[in-house]
């Protein structure tokens, strides 16, 4: 049972084979994922940079208004203009999560896989919002990726710097009320719009990354945090904005707000970007970001209602270890309550669609297919639509509409694919001791392989992990 | 349901060259061959009652359609079979000597698994294990040919079993998530069971969709109550009609395992014959002139018990009945050793007793239709089948 626990609910589903292979150490076998750090999957490190593509994006925009400038008359862009934007955004989305889900498919490190899934849905940007739609899955790679197995401290860090975080929460149009900026802008007369901070990734941050909603912070600890943050910005962009590489994180000194904050009570001395990573080094020690990312991660690997003893343990283990994710992980693998329900979770239909790829020893090969089929069972990649993320209990995903979708999607699946398999037996194989007896049968009896396969990836079972 | 609507945009006219990757020779043969295969088991006693055998009515019980002339009785064939109620366009088709009916046959499989019986009806082997490849792909291989172009089409998603080798063939389908058939869903909803949330969650997506329905608003979901052949026969028509088009086409039809509530002159398996029927008809029209040289072998891997079981079904048997219908069948005849319907004739003391061989009638097919001389047949199609001749007589050129 525990076997089938760590390949289907701390992995991303067996594969025929994978049962028998991880064994009685499925403990072992976890934990050698995550033991320090790893090189990247080949696919994922020949992806172009964010910094490549927004620089490339960027360029296209100057050239969208310069051509409003020159064309008095002409209110649209060209469709020239509008066929590059269009060139740029969708492979590079498209490239991106074909990567995403064709190592998913086919990872020998699932557990890891998985968990950089779940860091990347605790950071998540939006890809409907055009400026972040290329650079969703540059945030994944580049920022959570190279610290999955290391220093939460680090992860944060490398998250708040992406271009894709500062752009999808505004934070390069937050400019302090004292900057240096600020003061041109009210000496050369363009008082109508006074220059201003943006709280939007200052009160993110505080409340989906770390602390969580019920940290203990306070408005003003949200206003005076969005202040230390001002100046955390993207290189490149027209006029004064030259400064910094196209494309990449820069500190604007001249837009951030100088001075003395106070954060949660302690005060942080004017140090420019230094100031700001000062107070994340701290958030990240925060006794109550230990516990939100305890429950988070609890709620994930062990149930939609955590066990209190399990977070407890986890938020101890994080604090013991100054945020040492693989000593973490380590206390998870550990928890007892972690292995008495062999189907404890309701997966997403991105678990779903990985799981149904890995039975079938097979990874995507029609990017549409790929996104259509995410889209239609109701989680378009990278697209979760809020900074707080796809939810992550059964009642966010057990919709009726949502289940005769994902009937759909198998039936079709079945189709393709049934006449190649063996479902009873791949239903053992990937289901192992979490088979019942009743799904069994009506596996076996089914009458064509293609309406057995289909049967095997609706089944009770299989919907759960 | 956008795979009818797509098929009725494009009409029966069919642009071939407008599909990406086919493209088809001119052959040596003009024949035309189409397997149909009926996944799940056809109750042959249902669908070609034997409403002369004195044993039928008792051992059918509440399952026995009436006589010919009795209200909502079989369509009579020679005196002693009849067809199903349903099956009105085979009826005239037999009465034009164009439908052969074969009763009391089956493959060589004596078990009763649907994956491994169909997979010996597609091998052409003995057993599940025979062989990779499948009779109707071997077969292809053996036609004289002026390029590599392919010969054979599978009308579906992917090729099955049976077209599937070393000969080059091509599949088509149209774009757009399936039909989740009936069937299908009321197994889902035994799946389910025991199961509370799934259960209840699958109750309330149905009902949704029945209000859905009821609203006009059917064409929204692409999920039918059944899953209709009719379409993919009338573009197979269309496909083998074409003059540069495949000789060879394979229909899959599912949705035959009738082991509750199958229904008598109406119900469950009246529908499914009926768009059986109306899809051969289809399939038909649209071969136009070329239905003369055609011929359409449909068959299922076994037939059902003889006897009605606890849920008004029948469970899976072994002697089954087949059909070869087209312009080339020698036909308006029911060919047939009948083995009888007594307990102590059946098999195994519950199935209809098989007595002919199912690839005596593909070679016989094979043979005089097709054109591959039998020594090819028994050396290279079915191999090891030295034993099973091929049956003559079965097309009007033997």
């Amino acid at each position: 049972m525990e076997t089938v626990i760590a390949a289907n609910r701390f992995g991303l589903g067996a594969r025929p084979g994978d049962l028998p292979a991880i064994g009685n150490d499925y403990q072992g076998w976890l934990l050698a994922q995550v033991d320090g750090p790893a090189a990247l999957p080949r696919i994922i490190a020949d992806l172009p940079p964010s910094a490549d593509v927004l620089a490339e994006f960027q360029s296209m925009r100057q050239d969208m208004m310069k051509q409003r400038q020159t064309a008095a008359a002409a209110d649209k862009p060209s469709p020239d203009v509008v066929n590059k934007a269009r060139n740029i955004l969708g492979p590079a989305y498209r490239d991106q999560l074909m990567a995403r889900y064709t190592v998913a498919a086919g990872t020998e490190q699932p557990f890891r896989e998985r968990l950089v899934h779940f860091w990347s849905n605790h950071f998540a940007v939006s890809a409907d919002k055009p400026t972040v739609t290329a650079l969703a899955g540059g945030l994944e790679n580049e920022a959570i990726r190279p610290h999955v197995s290391g220093y939460f401290a680090d992860m944060l860090l490398a998250v708040e710097q992406h271009p894709a975080m500062l752009l999808y929460l505004d934070n390069q149009a937050s400019i302090g009320p004292n900057s240096k900026a600020a003061q041109r802008m009210q000496r050369f007369g363009r008082g109508r719009r006074k220059a201003d901070i943006n709280e939007n990734l200052g009160r993110e941050i505080l409340e989906l990354h770390t602390l969580g909603v019920d940290g203990g912070y306070s408005q003003a600890d949200v206003t005076n945090f969005s202040k230390v943050l001002t100046g955390w910005s993207v290189g490149g962009g027209p006029g004064r904005l030259r400064q910094g590489q196209p494309g990449q994180f820069v500190f604007r000194s001249v837009i951030h707000e100088p001075g003395k904050q106070t954060v949660l009570g302690k005060a942080y001395k004017e140090n420019g970007i230094r100031q700001g990573e000062a107070v994340l080094h701290d958030l990240a020690r925060h006794p109550a970001t230990a516990r939100h990312l305890a429950t988070k991660l609890a709620r994930h690997f062990i149930a939609d209602e955590p066990p209190a003893t399990a977070v407890d343990r986890l938020a101890s283990a994080y604090l013991k270890s100054d945020g040492y994710l693989p000593a973490v992980y380590a206390a998870l693998v550990e928890s007892p309550e972690a292995w008495d329900n062999i189907l404890a979770k309701y997966k997403t239909p991105s678990d779903f669609v990985i799981s149904s790829l890995r039975a079938l020893s097979v990874t995507p090969d029609q990017p549409q297919q790929l996104i259509g089929s995410l889209m239609l069972m109701g989680q378009p990649g990278y697209r979760p639509g809020s900074p707080a993320g796809w939810g992550d209990t059964a009642a966010d995903w057990d919709g009726a509409d949502g289940l005769m979708k994902r009937i759909e999607w198998a039936t079709a699946v079945g189709y393709r694919a049934g006449n190649f398999v063996d479902p009873p037996r791949l239903a053992e194989n990937v289901l192992g001791s979490a088979l019942s007896e009743h799904s069994g049968t009506w596996i076996r009896r089914a009458e064509t392989r293609a309406q057995g396969l289909t049967l095997l990836l609706v089944s009770p079972e299989f919907q759960r992990r | 349901m956008q795979r009818r609507r797509f098929l009725q945009a494009t009409g029966s006219g069919l642009l071939l060259s407008a599909l990406p990757g086919l493209s088809f020779a001119r052959v040596a043969t003009d024949a035309r061959l189409v397997f149909v295969i009926l996944r799940g088991g056809l109750d042959g006693l249902a669908a070609v009652p034997p409403y002369g055998d004195a044993n039928y009515a008792r051992q059918r019980g509440s399952l026995a359609l009436g006589s010919p002339g009795a209200a909502n009785g079989a369509l009579d064939l020679d005196g002693f079979f009849g067809l199903h109620p349903s099956l009105t366009g085979l009826h005239s088709r037999f009465n034009q000597n164009e439908l052969l009916v074969l009763h009391a046959v089956a493959t060589p499989y004596r078990e009763r698994s649907h994956f491994d019986g169909q997979d010996v009806l597609e091998n052409g082997g003995t057993d599940a294990a025979a062989f990779r490849d499948g009779w109707l792909n071997r077969a292809l291989a053996e036609l004289p040919r002026t390029d590599d172009s392919q010969l054979g089409i599978a009308l579906g998603s992917t090729v099955p079993l049976a077209l599937r080798g070393s000969a080059s063939v091509t599949s088509w389908a149209p774009s757009g998530m399936p039909n989740v058939n009936g069937d299908t869903l009321a197994r889902i909803a035994m799946l389910y069971e025991s199961d509370e949330l799934l259960s209840t969650r699958l109750e309330q997506g149905l009902a949704a969709d029945a209000l859905a329905d009821s609203g006009g608003m059917s064409m929204s979901r692409g999920r039918g109550g059944r899953q209709s052949l009719q379409p993919l026969a009338r573009a197979a028509g269309n496909f083998l009609a074409a003059e540069k088009g495949p000789r060879i086409a394979m229909l899959e039809a599912t949705g035959w395992d009738t082991h509750a509530n199958q229904g008598v002159a109406t119900g469950g398996l009246a529908n499914r014959l009926w768009d059986l029927d109306r899809s051969l008809e289809l399939l038909a029209n649209s071969l136009g002139p070329i239905w003369q040289n055609t011929v359409v072998i449909v068959a299922t891997e076994f037939g059902r018990t003889v006897a009605v079981n606890g849920t008004r079904g029948t469970d899976h048997g072994t002697g089954a009945a087949a059909f070869l219908l087209g312009g080339a069948v020698n036909g308006g005849r029911v060919l047939s050793d009948w083995p009888g319907l007594a307990p102590s004739q059946l098999y195994q003391g519950r199935d209809l007793r098989p007595t002919i061989d199912m690839r005596q009638i593909f070679k016989g097919v094979l043979r005089d239709h097709i054109s591959i001389a039998e020594r090819q047949l028994s050396a290279r199609v079915f191999p090891g089948s030295n034993g099973i001749a091929a049956r003559p007589g079965l097309t009007r050129n033997a």
